[in-house]
């Protein structure tokens, strides 16, 4: 029996059906124009051979999705810790922002593909110019979104904690940070998305194999070799894994912002 | 000193103030030192436009001022220099405090309420309220008396645990006198605080006003554009008028702090009312009728 309000509610239950649904038509759909058409398998294999695939070469896949998930993820951090720590040293005055704002706009616009083969380089290790790759790319949405959310500040609040003599520490730490959560969220949503892209790109462009690579080379190398299976399936790996950050990264903006923000809250009319 | 009879007002003990003869009833002694004197004080913004010239105001311990005029007075200047925020062009401001904070302007005896309630909304009720004695570091559980305290002067003692979205608009108002009573402030600034809610929930906070004044003595400078707002609260009121803003009249209103809504079917809050508008009228007049 389903009520009207609950866990197994009739919406909640529809809210997740109907997507399902939807995917699982797609996919017989796919299913059914492979097998009418008699398209070959290095053309477009169709989902069950993909998900064969996906069983069948897990020994493959799994190391490589481990090793994107962690450039994808350290990369993520480091973006935050630097972009957050560079935004706030730039709200600091208008002559710093003066000064350093371009350079981070410059390393922003320059696309990343260009500068990967310098960084290679110069980089130690693959592994760290995969990361430096997908840092850079991930850092300015990160940084320009929190420098925008901590000058975006409510001038009444700023002459409220002037009048009760709050010193710059306390300003940042007690208004400027937490009024900047809306955006820093944003840019975490975006930062997260973007890292995986990068991560992703940047391997292709790095072209390493052998133990330490990760699913853009084995897709490159399934490509190469024709199996074209495994390449949708670690296709499948890698949209997976966005899926991931991405419900990860909403779970953590709900979890912040739920009890006060816009964004968040229910409509009650 | 004390408590003395005079007329229809009673003055308590807790203003310690003297009578003198057929002076307003609120008057203090003319001994003390006031708690705020404006000499001369002039504001020039950048732009050019000259907010406020030569005003020169004397605020004593327990008075009720409002500053009263059309857009454009400079009232809200004047109580933002009061504030300490933006200084003057010319002239001096002297503060009762004797904490002169780093940029010279006085630290915790006076507090301010914006027209709106400028409420941090990320923070329950409590840490609003928390919010100057955090700055001024009191630690939250030395803090946490003060806080009730001043919760439940305002009637909000069940909504500590509140989010400010969850609130009124007069609510939020509440919340926002709240905090500025947590310090003990001994001059309280209120700009236009109500002019954002209806009606009926205005009444209702000007009757919270006048507790707070009533019983805890603070002296509180009032900026409105009401004149029946002005009236029913003030124990002097000080009609302004605009390019530049200056002070047309200044004068006090004859009654007691133990006001209530029978105070506004009085004969002489009509009088007071009259006479606050006619005075508007010539400020508006002089200042070249708008």
């Amino acid at each position: 029996m389903l009520s009207d309000n609950g866990l197994f509610s009739r919406d909640r239950v529809l809210q997740i059906a109907i997507p399902v649904g939807v995917v699982l038509a797609m996919h017989v759909a796919w299913y059914i124009v492979v097998r009418a058409t008699n398209t070959p398998a290095y053309i477009l294999p169709d989902p069950i051979m993909v998900l064969q695939a996906l069983v069948k070469d897990w020994s493959i896949l799994w190391p490589a999705f481990l090793v994107t998930t962690k450039i994808t993820f350290l990369s993520l951090g480091l973006a935050l810790i630097g972009g957050s720590a560079f935004a706030i040293f730039l709200v600091q005055s208008r002559w710093i922002e003066l000064a350093f704002y371009p350079i981070a706009v410059v390393l922003q616009v320059t696309p990343i593909i260009a500068i990967a083969p310098l960084i290679l380089i110069y980089a130690p290790t693959t592994e760290v110019a995969l990361l430096v790759c997908a840092f850079l790319v991930a850092f300015f949405p990160i940084l320009s979104n929190l420098v925008q959310g901590l000058k975006s500040v409510d001038h009444n609040h700023l002459n409220l904690f002037e009048l009760y003599g709050a010193n710059r520490l306390q300003t940042l730490w007690y208004l400027q940070i937490p009024a900047a959560q809306p955006y820093f969220m944003t840019g975490l949503k975006i930062g997260g998305g973007l890292s995986l892209i990068a991560a992703v790109v940047a391997e292709f462009s790095a072209g390493s194999s052998g133990v330490g690579s990760g699913l853009a080379f084995r897709l490159l190398e399934a490509q190469f070799r024709l199996n074209i299976p495994r390449l949708f399936a670690a296709l499948f790996m890698l949209s997976a894994l966005g899926v991931a950050i991405f419900a990860l990264t909403s779970f953590i903006s709900w979890l912040v912002l739920h009890r006060w923000h816009e964004s968040s809250l229910k409509r009650e009319n | 000193m004390g408590t003395r009879e005079r007329g229809r007002a009673t003055v308590p003990v807790a203003l310690n103030t003297e009578l003198e003869k057929e002076t307003p009833v609120i008057t203090p002694v003319k001994s003390t030192r006031p708690l705020l004197t404006m000499r001369s004080v002039s504001k020039n913004f950048s732009n050019g436009t000259q907010a406020l010239s030569d005003v020169s105001l004397t605020v004593h311990a327990g008075e009720f001022v409002s500053l009263l005029g059309p857009s454009g007075c400079g009232k809200s200047t004047a109580l933002r220099i009061i504030a300490g925020l933006g200084g003057v062009s010319s002239g001096e401001v002297d503060w009762p405090s004797s904490q002169i904070g780093a940029r010279g302007t006085p630290e915790g005896d006076i507090s301010f309420v914006f027209q709106e309630p400028t409420l941090l909304p990320w923070r329950t009720v409590v840490d609003n309220v928390y919010l100057p004695l955090q700055l001024a570091r009191v630690s939250r559980k030395d803090a946490m008396p003060r806080i009730e305290e001043a919760l439940a002067t305002v009637g909000l003692t069940d909504f500590g645990k509140a989010y400010p979205r969850e609130l009124s608009g007069g609510m939020k108002m509440r919340v926002s006198i709240a905090r500025a009573m947590v310090t003990k402030p001994k001059l309280l600034l209120m700009d236009e605080p109500f002019a954002a809610l209806d009606e009926i929930t205005r009444q209702k906070l000007n009757e919270d006003v006048l507790g707070l004044w009533r019983n805890t003595g603070v002296s509180v400078i009032f900026v409105t554009h009401s004149v029946f707002e002005s009236a029913y609260l003030s124990s002097r009121i000080v009609v302004m008028k605009a390019r530049p803003g200056r002070i047309h009249e200044d004068f006090a209103v004859n009654e007691g702090v133990d006001r209530d809504g029978e105070f506004r079917t009085s004969e002489n809050y009509r009088r007071t009312c009259e006479r606050v508008s006619h005075s508007l009228a010539g400020a508006m007049h002089d200042a070249g009728g708008h």
